[in-house]
This record gives C-alpha cells, sequence and structure tokens, in this order.
C-alpha cells in the first residue's frame, strides 16, 4: 500500500499543482482553463492527433531511457541531444549511400546510429574517467560542437543537396524504410514504436536480471561500497555513458526511417531535454518513463487545439517546466514523509517488545 | 558544478617554494604571455584580424553575458549550490530586460534584467536549498521553464507591439564611449604596424573603446565580487557554506539564509547577463533562442577559473575573444588561433615539466602535438566549425587542466538543518 503511495503520489500531486499554476496564469490573461483542457482532450479523437501522440511518445520514451541508462549511476548525461542529432545525420548519410536488401538496409543504419551516438558519449566518457572533468559540462559542450558537424557534413561541401531551399542527405532508399502501420485518414504508426516497447524490456530485464544492472544500480547508490565490492567505477562509467550514447542514437531514427527518409536542416531536435524531463517524471522505471512520455506527447500534440480557442499555445511549455520543477521536489516531501514515518514504525515496535519506552531525545 | 571528482588525497603543501607570486603578478604575467603568443602568431600567418582593435571591441561584447553569468556560477557554487538553471534564468532577463528597456529605457533593463533572474534563483533556491532537490535536476527543470515563461509572456505582451511572438520592438540602447585620449593614441600605434607593440595596442585599444555602462559594470563586478566573498564578513561565511556547511551552522551562521541569498544573487547576475544580451549595440531587443548556450558556457567558464573571480574573467575573455575572432574573420583566423594554441601547450608543458609534473607535461605536450598536426593538414577551419571553436577550446582546457582545479568541497550536496548535531 505505502508503496504504491510512494511512487504515484509524487506525479499525480506535481501534475495538480502544474495544473493549477497554469490555471492561475490563464486567468490572469482572461482565458478559461477549462476551455483549454475540454479543447485539449477532445483534440486527441481528432486528426492525426492520437497516432502522432503514440508516434512522438515512442520518441520520447527511446530519449528517455537514454536519459536513465545514465540517472541510474547518478551521471546525468546532458549531452543526449547532441548524440541523437550527430547520430541520426550521420545514420542518414550512410542509409542513403548504401543499397542493401531490406531488413539488413534498416539494420545497417540503426546499428550506426547507435554506434555514431555511443561515439559522440564516448568522449565526456572518457574525459570523466580519465580527467575527472564533469560529464554535465563536457556533454553540453559536445552538443554544440554537433551543431557545428551536422552542419558541415548536410552542407553542399559535405554530403548535401539542395532540394527547393531546403538542405537534405540522400533519400534512404525504401529497402532502408521502417514499415508502419497505417490507419488511413488518422495517420500512421511508426513500426519503430514496437522496437522503443522491445528496448524499454531490454531496459528492464538488464536492470533487474543482469549482473550488469546489478552493478550499475550499486555503483550509483554508493560507489564507495560499489568499488569495495569489486566493482571497477571507472569502466562503469564509461560502459554507461556509450550504453547511454548509443539509445540516444536511436531517438531520431523513428522519423527517419518512418517519415522523412533524410537528414535536413529542419529535422527535428530538443529531444535530449524532454529526454531528462520524462525521466525525471518515470523515476528512470521502463513503465514510469513510458507513462511520461505518453504525457509529454499529449501535451505537445493537444496543444495545437489551443489555437483555435484563443489560448497562447505556449501555456503548455510552462505547463511541462513546472511538471519537472514540482515532481522532483514531490519526490523529495514525500521522501523525507515516507521516512519520517519509517522512523516512527521502528520506534513503535522497538517499544513493543523490549517493553520500556523509548530513550526520549538523544 | 564540480568539474573535479573530489579525491581524499593529501593536502598539497603550499609552502613548497617560499616565494609565490601574488595574484595580480601572475595575471601580468598571464596576459603577458597570451599577448606574446598572438604577435608571434600574428606575424607568422599574417592574420592581422587576431590582434585588431575590431576584433578586440568584438570580444568585449561577446564577453559580457559569458562574465555575468560566469559570475552567476561563482556566487551559487560558492555557497555550495551548482546552478546550472543559469541558461534559464538568462533567459528570463533577457525579456525582463527588452520589456523594462522598451517602457523606461535602457537603464530600466538593466533593473529589469536583473529582478527577472532573481526571480529564477529564488525558484532555484526553494528547491534545492529548502526542499535538498538535486541541484542539476532543479536547474534544468528551471531552464524549461524559464523558456516556457518567456515564450509565453513574449507571446502576450510583444505580439500586439512588434507582431512577432519571437521578437520584442527594438529598445533603446545606451550611449557608447571611447577612454580618451587613450583610445586615439592607440589607434595610432596600432596603425604603425611595429611587431608586439602594435598587437598591443590593438589588443588594449578594443578594451578602451566603443564601451557602454554595463560593459565597465561587468567589469567592476570582478573585483567586488573577490572582495566582497574573500575579504568581508559576509562573504567568508558564504564560503564556508559552500565548504563545510555543518562547521559554519556549529558557529551560528544560518546556512539557509546565506545560500538563499547566494543563489538570488546569483541568478540576478545571470538576469544581467540576459539584459547585455538584449542591450548589445548590434541587436537591440528580446529575440528568441538568443541565449544559445551562453548560461552553460559561462558555467564552464567559471570552472576553468578554478571558481575565483579573476581566473573566471580570463575564461570568459577567452571566450569572447575565439567568438570574435570567428565572427570577424572567419575560418583563416580561426587555423591561425589552432597555431597559437599549439605554441601555448608547449609552453604549458615546459611549465609543468619545470615543476616535476610529468603526466599533465605529457598531456599538455601531446595536445600540442595534435593541435599543430591539425594545423598542418587542413588549410582552412571550415566555416561551420569555427563558429563552435568556444566549445572546442573548453573541452580541451578543461582536459588538460581539470585535475588542478578545486571545487568548494561542498558544492552541490544536500544540506538539511541540524545536520550533525
Amino acid at each position: 500500500m505505502t508503496r504504491i503511495r510512494t511512487v504515484l503520489l509524487p506525479p499525480v500531486l506535481a501534475i495538480v499543482f502544474a495544473a493549477l499554476l497554469c490555471a492561475v496564469a490563464l486567468l490572469i490573461n482572461g482565458d478559461s482553463p477549462l476551455t483549454a483542457l475540454r479543447v485539449m482532450v477532445t483534440q486527441v479523437g481528432e486528426g492525426t492527433t492520437a497516432v502522432d501522440i503514440i508516434n512522438t511518445g515512442a520518441i520520447y520514451y527511446v530519449a528517455g531511457l537514454a536519459v536513465a541508462i545514465g540517472f541510474q549511476m547518478k551521471l546525468f548525461n546532458i549531452g543526449v541531444e547532441g548524440q541523437f542529432r550527430l547520430a541520426a545525420c550521420v545514420a542518414a548519410i550512410a542509409g542513403g549511400a548504401l543499397s542493401l536488401p531490406p531488413g539488413l538496409h534498416t539494420l545497417v543504419i540503426i546499428l550506426v546510429g547507435a554506434a555514431v551516438g555511443a561515439l559522440w558519449a564516448s568522449v565526456p566518457a572518457l574525459l570523466k574517467a580519465y580527467r575527472g572533468v564533469h560529464e554535465v559540462i563536457s556533454s553540453i559542450m559536445m552538443n554544440f560542437i554537433a551543431t557545428g558537424v551536422i552542419a558541415y557534413l548536410i552542407s553542399t561541401e559535405g554530403f548535401g543537396v539542395l532540394r527547393g531551399n531546403n538542405i537534405s542527405t540522400d533519400p534512404i532508399e525504401p529497402t532502408g524504410h521502417f514499415p508502419g502501420i497505417s490507419f488511413g485518414a488518422s495517420g500512421t504508426i511508426f513500426g519503430f514504436v514496437f522496437l522503443a516497447a522491445a528496448l524499454g524490456l531490454a531496459y528492464g530485464f538488464m536492470l533487474n536480471r543482469t549482473r550488469f544492472g546489478f552493478e550499475l544500480k550499486a555503483s550509483g547508490e554508493s560507489p564507495t561500497a560499489a568499488a569495495a565490492g569489486g566493482v571497477d567505477a571507472r569502466r562503469m562509467v564509461i560502459v554507461a555513458l556509450l550504453l547511454s550514447g548509443a539509445m540516444a542514437g536511436l531517438v531520431g531514427l523513428p522519423e527517419l526511417l518512418g517519415r522523412d527518409h533524410a537528414y535536413t536542416l529542419t529535422s527535428p531536435a530538443g529531444y535530449g531535454f524532454t529526454g531528462i524531463a520524462v525521466a525525471l517524471l518515470g523515476r528512470n522505471h521502463p513503465v514510469g518513463i513510458a507513462l511520461g512520455a505518453l504525457l509529454w506527447a499529449f501535451l505537445d500534440k493537444s496543444a495545437l487545439a489551443l489555437d483555435n480557442v484563443g489560448v497562447p499555445r505556449e501555456i503548455v511549455l510552462i505547463m511541462q517546466g513546472s511538471i519537472v520543477l514540482s515532481v522532483v521536489i514531490a519526490y523529495e516531501i514525500v521522501r523525507r514523509y515516507e521516512l519520517a514515518a519509517e522512523q516512527r514504525r521502528v520506534a513503535a515496535q522497538l517499544r513493543a517488545v523490549t517493553g520500556v519506552p523509548a530513550e526520549v531525545g538523544s | 558544478m564540480t568539474a573535479v571528482e573530489t579525491k581524499p588525497a593529501a593536502p598539497v603543501p603550499q609552502a613548497r617554494n617560499g616565494r609565490r607570486l601574488p595574484g595580480w603578478a601572475r595575471a601580468a604575467i598571464v596576459v603577458a604571455i597570451g599577448v606574446g603568443i598572438l604577435a608571434i602568431t600574428t606575424t607568422l600567418t599574417g592574420q592581422y584580424q587576431l590582434t585588431s582593435s575590431g576584433t578586440t571591441q568584438a570580444a568585449v561584447r561577446l564577453l559580457l553575458p559569458i562574465l555575468f553569468a560566469a559570475l552567476g556560477g561563482l556566487w551559487a557554487e560558492r555557497s555550495g549550490v551548482i546552478n546550472i538553471g543559469l541558461e534559464g534564468m538568462m533567459i528570463l532577463g533577457t525579456w525582463g530586460a527588452a520589456w523594462a528597456g522598451f517602457y523606461w529605457g535602457p537603464w530600466a533593463a538593466v533593473i529589469g534584467g536583473l529582478v527577472f533572474g532573481a526571480l529564477g534563483g529564488v525558484l532555484h533556491a526553494i528547491a534545492t536549498v529548502t526542499f535538498g532537490v538535486n541541484h542539476i535536476v532543479s536547474g534544468v527543470a528551471i531552464t524549461l521553464l524559464g523558456m516556457g515563461i518567456t515564450q509565453y509572456l513574449a507571446q502576450l505582451i510583444f505580439v500586439p507591439l512588434s507582431r512577432n511572438p519571437r521578437q520584442s520592438p527594438r529598445i533603446e540602447g545606451f550611449e557608447t564611449f571611447s577612454i580618451q585620449p587613450l583610445a586615439d593614441w592607440l589607434a595610432e600605434l596600432e596603425g604603425q604596424q611595429r611587431v608586439l607593440l602594435s598587437d598591443a595596442a590593438g589588443l588594449l585599444g578594443g578594451v578602451v573603446s566603443g564601451l557602454t555602462p554595463l560593459v565597465v559594470l561587468g567589469f567592476l563586478f570582478v573585483p567586488v565580487s573577490y572582495y566582497v566573498l574573500w575579504r568581508s564578513r559576509f562573504g567568508l561565511r558564504l564560503r564556508s557554506c559552500g565548504e563545510n556547511p555543518v562547521a559554519a551552522a556549529s558557529l551560528g551562521v544560518n546556512v539557509f539564509t546565506y545560500k538563499y541569498l547566494a543563489v538570488i544573487i546569483s541568478g540576478g547576475f545571470a538576469g544581467l547577463g540576459g539584459a547585455a544580451l538584449t542591450l548589445n549595440p548590434g541587436q537591440l531587443g528580446y529575440l528568441e533562442g538568443q541565449t544559445g548556450g551562453r548560461g552553460y558556457i559561462g558555467l564552464a567558464a567559471m570552472i576553468f577559473g578554478n571558481w575565483r573571480p579573476g581566473g573566471l574573467l580570463a575564461g570568459a575573455a577567452l571566450f569572447g575573444y575565439v567568438d570574435g575572432v570567428q565572427l570577424r574573420a572567419g575560418g583563416e583566423a580561426v587555423h591561425a588561433l589552432l597555431y597559437a594554441t599549439s605554441i601555448l601547450a608547449v609552453i604549458l608543458a615546459i611549465f609543468w615539466a619545470a615543476r616535476r609534473h610529468w603526466r599533465s607535461a605529457a598531456v599538455a605536450l601531446a595536445a600540442g602535438l595534435v593541435v599543430y598536426a591539425v594545423y598542418w593538414v587542413i588549410p582552412e577551419v571550415p566555416r561551420e566549425f569555427a563558429s563552435y571553436a568556444p566549445q572546442l577550446v573548453t573541452l580541451l582546457v578543461l582536459a588538460v587542466a581539470s585535475q588542478r582545479l578545486r571545487p568548494p568541497a561542498a558544492v552541490g550536496l544536500e544540506y538539511r538543518r541540524g545536520e550533525g548535531d
């Protein structure tokens, strides 16, 4: 009972608090919060919104998993953003240059993406392990550098081709596409969605059923205890960040293989930071991250309906920001409350066993 | 932001060599070496833009927001709170400055930026100090929130004025001024094309011309921060909260109050950085995404300044300078900077070898050789890379110097009232 309360209470509290905050912001502006909520919910049934939510949710899910792998070890991979963009770009270039049988072609593109993501994460990993540079700073710098490298790669000097007034990479042949499930007018669910779910299962299995997962969590909980238990801290840092980078390398692929088939200057960005938010919301738990990703995708996609009733769409950004901030605060409050409750319980049990009143004060 | 894993190593005896140079002398030597290297590079590669006063002037403008962000980072981290939300507070500052500046002029813009940034600081303090949330998590959340609030407010307030949700109407900026007759005299000397002398004159000339009151304020805040944090009772207490809050509390220091104040001041500085962007003579007004990660760069500048005011000024100057070079002269000049970097690395290697830090010396030498090889192999740095030269420089500097940095001992750790009783 308490376990469920501990897990579910904070996100619910956070969402309610964020909703209240947004309601106040809307009321100040003279809009009706209820109308805003109604159009957002009804929007899900319209057009391609439901499918978009699932597709975007899957992308956010993979991004959240990438961040969560680092979080398990108290490593903060803020570089997911750069890793996924560069990986998508290089994978698109490789996919466009190759012509292989179907299936194999797709697999090669996915492997290239994972490899590039891991490569880009290896710089912060090595700097952290061997030079003690904090991974946050180095991976932020890598994000910037990734932007430069991408601009160079898809420029016409690199691998780009001019199409209309947009530069893009060579389109990937149909053999490399990841087939989706079409719902006619409601859109097409990316086939990658199922791969994302499989990745979530693999993540859960790795964490709870393998020695590596145990070492990962142990290093996160207490590096000294893990070291005493024979875990090589340096190796763990490198492996964890590389894994996180490889996962990040897959974030851009659902759209690349399912819809765009090429990487352009206008390809989406910002998923890395969403991944951080989603991982925090889901407490690094595979199911929690999935719920967080879907919530995020719902907020993003339903926001489009707000324009129709004259509410600024940006209210959703405030909602998302305040959810993240209030969810971490809520977890902290609930953790402290549970700790105090447990202390009281133990004290009561001790009193019952020994029959003497526990000492007051110390 | 701890750049270094604190290792429980034996404390290094400070009195290794009895004649330690005072800080100003060391800074002067570093500056002299820097000017010397640039002069040699300019002469050998013919890239006169490297030391022109125009480049320095651009560098000062680019340095200012980073300097403010770095000062913000310094104040927070000295009190033991990592502030990665600087970026978000800066974004809030850009909006606040544009809004206040549009209605009441440039000084109001400065105040507006300060207040909005400080509000972000208040949020960060509530999350980290009162609730003990992980500092980095809170900072990232505040950056997200700052972006959201800013875009919402821009949509509400600026759209009726500028018809554009991503931009504010143009605001009034500060008048620029130069320090005369020094600026004219230096410009004359720069024109004479004497090796070293003209280079130094060009570099200095850019610093004393085309100034705004905000630039002067920014440069003044560096010694002021030093004086307050290292030479006043308030600052010593504040720093003790960052080194050992339990000990500070046992001496009657109210740790929470000091941390709150430090983080709010930190947010205020970040907001000033946002105001500096909004009041930049080249682009007066708020523009969505104009911070471009400068809050993070300020943090990095502070780290490689070893959590000290003078050092962070050097870090911010390096960034502003590299940025100024690439903006004014592009890939060729950045290419010449590679040459300068390799000279610097060799000098560092010699310096560390003399101090018998063999490993550091080897790393520096290897880095220098790699950079020189890159310089030799490619004829020109592509434009796309050149614009990210500052970030590359940061990575290199951190990789070479990170072992010798010392962050505040308790930075990033949660402190709760009554700990250690």
